[in-house]
């Protein structure tokens, strides 16, 4: 396959980014996107140019470090798929491809492709835990949790943080990704203790970093590679709304 | 070097206890004059942070992701065992103990090991109490699933990502206690020396990955938990950063480095595709509870897999090992996966690769079932091959995937630098020659939750807290040494890429000291590899500058520290003049094709020294004794 690449490139923080064109030949539709990327990388490399830098690590969908819009959406064409795990067969000899970092004022761009997300961090660290010091646990089968909230829980906890909920979102919206962490443990009856005081403590930190409200377009969810749901974003809503007034 | 393995005395089920008693304390008031840096942040690193930090010490985590939450502990598929026996089917401590023994092929220390089937139990309760969503029965229970290995049902799980969701109840451990301020996270920054004062590891060095700067932190101990080096073979189902580098400075230092020929071949991988190929990517070996492993009969046989009729089908796992099947250990059915493809008779482009065929268990349990537990399997395997894994059998072929080898540490996880200590795969405790399914989720927990909190003391309460800062000349030395090793690489303005000197090593590792290693095909690598690195010094093109986001140079530094531990690993794989576990000499085998132990000679961890020439290090043995499990044959007939 031959492949016309547009590539956004950026030094640094400060540096004003651009795109630029690259021409690749030869991929095969059995690559992954990435190895398409090193192969380009490899070609800038042998001409002394810098390489694309691009996070990336376990190149299994799992990890979350893949962060760039492909032809405008996060994560390319394929629904539920993250970048690492899209295949060259999805596309066609001769196609364009624009690569460009997530675009979001909380998620500035540190290079090239790479995005910093420490925000998402922080917003887990302001609340999206349960306040249990190791060696307290009592025996697991203490607690029964029936096998559907069990479920629902599993689902929610799914998310592997990549922030394309984020990038997709006119808003640039951290909704579903909060909402994912407060419906995971909102689920479980070892969530209930802190559940009101833990959602307010994240969306606070969330509206602090910057992120966007929610408008109900459902991006999100469309853009999500692990397929979470805007049901957790209704859950969240509920959970801040009742903790507001009773909390 | 003494090598001290500080095991109490007293029988085995008492050894722990008698040791949490006897252990020196430092008074909680005290902790907190304390500093202790932890490199790594996946399972062992996480949970180790997150617990010192609850028990009042001052803890610095350091990881070389944008986040914690990266770590390729987060890939981990299949499960985490405990000996729980919620299933009544006959599980105790004593026998995930004697399993992971025998598993390991008698190469483990017992006393570890015991250690760790014990806390297994309040691993499970732990990761619970987080809300770790585990899978569950109808009637709100924990389920379990089996694994290799094993004859009773002890491994939890949560869907396939069970790594991923206690990787991510260590991390809301952790994020607690950063947000409480008693640990601070540095994120991007990457270790590249360990600092000694008067023979103590006192600090570490880091380069700033966005920045380039390179920056030393002291501390009163150093805890490395930095995983494998299963990388040194280019492809792996490793994640891509994931390297040696910690490891082998530390070595460099005077860690004493204990069985690295010691490497896991996991037998359920999806086969190589092409050249260009990153890396490897897994399918659960929960996937064998209900798939089954064949190849045609007859060598070169090209028919799709469902124009051949079952008389003409070699299932050769259940032929062979009629007991666990398809379920036997993984050093086991990857070497019989090699011989059958070996044999012509693999399948796929190359001949390299095996079915793996779900058609029977669909027929009895139906499409849903299956969906229900390996659905996310069944989707990453089409969308990598775009085949469909419910119509077609899997292909799938063994690759590197752990390192049972590592840093060699006593019963308190103190390496031979006093004051380093190493945990989870980074460490060799615990898995001998051969790791069992879902273990290594369980050694990384147990050692960073439930034995350093306890064993760090130990050593602390010998310490005077704060004595060292970073103005000290040993520091600025370190941080010396690292810009020098950087500007180096920058000026040698050669002709080959790193990933070109990365993937020519992997592969001759892979032949040479792969799944099957021989006397010449290691003297070859002995060779071979010193002539790679002699060209890596010379004509290694790193372009860009050390003062800003770098992937060439950063990968430069990982090569370079392959380069001189793949060394390492043959002679050891050379010295180990025996078949054990994933170590398969040909040379020793027996009849049909087994490792065959040399318990005479070899009964014991090989520690090797750094002697200030990588190529001639000072090999040291820390004799293993069994009393607890009588030293067999391993038979999984």
């Amino acid at each position: 396959m031959k492949l016309s690449l547009k590539v956004w490139r950026q030094k640094n923080k400060e540096a004003e980014g651009q795109f630029k064109d690259y021409t690749l030949s030869d991929i095969s539709p059995d690559m992954s996107f990435l190895e398409m990327l090193d192969v380009l990388n490899e070609q800038l490399l042998a001409k002394g140019e810098d390489p694309v830098a691009f996070d990336h690590d376990c190149r299994e969908g799992i990890c979350g470090s893949c962060s760039m819009m492909i032809n405008g959406k996060p994560h390319g064409p394929e629904s539920m798929t993250t970048t690492c795990q899209l295949h060259m067969r999805k596309f066609k000899d001769g196609d364009n491809v624009v690569i460009e970092p997530w675009r979001a004022s909380p998620f500035p761009v540190i290079r090239d492709l790479v995005v910093d997300r420490s925000a998402f961090d922080r917003i887990i660290q302001a609340g999206g835990f349960i306040s249990v010091n190791t060696g307290n646990a009592q025996d697991g089968n203490t607690l029964p949790i029936s096998k559907p909230d069990a479920d629902s829980a599993m689902d929610a906890a799914a998310c592997i943080g990549c922030g394309a909920c984020v990038a997709a979102c006119k808003n640039a919206s951290a909704m579903l990704f909060t909402a994912a962490k407060v419906s995971h443990l909102g689920y479980l009856p070892q969530g209930q203790p802190e559940r009101q005081r833990r959602v307010l403590k994240m969306v606070e930190q969330m509206d602090g970093e910057g992120f966007g409200n929610c408008t109900n377009t459902y991006d999100c969810e469309a853009a999500c590679p692990k397929g979470i749901s805007v049901k957790n974003i209704a859950r969240l809503n509920k959970d801040f709304l009742k903790a507001t007034i009773f909390g | 070097m003494k090598l001290e393995s500080n095991i109490p005395s007293g029988p085995i089920e008492q050894k722990w206890d008698k040791h949490r008693a006897e252990v020196k304390l430092v008074n909680p008031a005290n902790k907190r004059k304390y500093r202790i840096l932890v490199v790594g942040s996946g399972l062992a690193g996480a949970s180790a942070a997150a617990t010192l930090a609850e028990l009042g010490y001052n803890v610095d985590c350091f990881t070389f992701h944008d986040s914690p939450r990266r770590a390729h502990s987060i890939a981990a598929q299949g499960g985490i065992n405990a000996a729980k026996n919620y299933q009544n089917d006959g599980d105790s401590i004593f026998r995930l103990f004697y399993d992971t023994v025998k598993g390991g092929d008698f190469r483990a220390r017992e006393a570890n090991v015991y250690r760790l089937a014990q806390v297994s139990v309040n691993i499970i309760d732990q990761c619970v109490a987080q809300g770790v969503p585990f899978a569950r029965e109808y009637g709100g229970n924990l389920t379990n699933r089996s694994f290799g290995g094993a004859q009773v049902s002890r491994t939890f799980y949560a869907k396939g990502q069970t790594g991923q969701q206690l990787l991510l109840g260590a991390y809301s451990a952790l994020s607690r206690q950063i947000g409480a301020g008693t640990v601070t996270m540095h994120t991007r920054k990457e270790m590249m020396e360990l600092v000694l004062v008067d023979g103590h590891a006192r600090g570490i060095v880091t380069r700033d990955l966005v920045s380039g700067n390179v920056e030393s932190w002291a501390g009163d101990a150093v805890i490395l938990a930095t995983g494998g080096y299963s990388n040194v073979f280019y492809l792996s189902t490793n994640a891509m950063a994931c390297n040696v580098t910690s490891i082998w400075r530390a070595h460099k230092k005077g860690a004493g480095l204990a069985n690295p020929c010691f490497t896991q071949i996991h037998p359920t991988s999806i086969p190589q595709h092409g050249e260009y190929q990153s890396k490897l990517t897994l399918m659960s070996e929960s996937l064998r509870n209900d798939g089954r492993v064949w190849v045609p009969l007859k060598a070169n046989d090209n028919r799709a897999p469902h124009d051949i009729p079952e008389s003409e089908r070699d299932y050769y796992l259940e032929r062979k090992y009629p007991s666990f099947g398809n379920l036997s250990p993984r050093d086991i059915a990857s070497r019989a996966a090699k011989e059958v493809c070996d044999e012509g008779r693999g399948v796929g482009p190359g001949g390299r690769g095996v079915y793996l065929d779900f058609s029977a268990a669909i027929n009895r349990l139906g499409e849903k079932t299956i969906a229900e537990r390996y659905g996310n399997l069944f989707e990453m395997y089409e969308r990598i091959t775009g085949e469909n894994p419910y119509k077609v059998p899997m292909r799938i072929y063994p690759a590197p995937h752990y390192t049972m080898g590592g840093l060699w540490v006593d019963y308190n996880l103190m390496s031979t630098i006093p004051g380093l200590h190493v945990l989870g795969e980074a460490n060799f405790s615990d898995h001998g020659a051969n790791r069992l399914g879902a273990s290594a989720l369980m050694q990384g927990l147990a050692d960073g939750y439930f034995v350093i909190p306890y064993t760090i003391g130990h050593y602390l309460a010998g310490v005077k807290p704060g004595s060292i800062t970073n103005d000290h000349p040993e520091f600025k030395q370190a941080v010396e040494d690292v810009k020098g090793r950087i500007s180096t690489f920058l000026s040698i303005n050669g002709k080959r890429t790193t990933s070109s000197f990365h993937r020519e090593l992997g592969m001759l590792m892979w032949n040479n000291c792969g799944m099957a290693r021989s006397e010449s095909s290691l003297k070859e690598a002995l060779q071979r590899i010193p002539e790679i690195r002699e060209e890596f010094w010379n004509n290694v093109n790193v372009v860009g500058s050390a003062t800003e986001l770098n992937t060439a140079l950063e990968h430069a530094g990982r090569v370079a520290d392959f380069l001189e531990f793949a060394e390492l690993m043959c002679i050891d794989a050379l010295q180990r003049d025996e078949s054990c576990g994933g170590h398969f000499r040909t040379e020793h085998q027996t009849e049909d094709g087994e490792a065959k132990r040399n318990d005479e000679d070899f009964c014991h961890s090989s520690v090797w020294e750094y002697s200030g020439d990588t190529s001639k290090p000072t090999l040291h043995k820390e004799q293993l004794t069994f009393e607890n499990v009588k030293l067999a044959t391993r038979s999984y007939k």
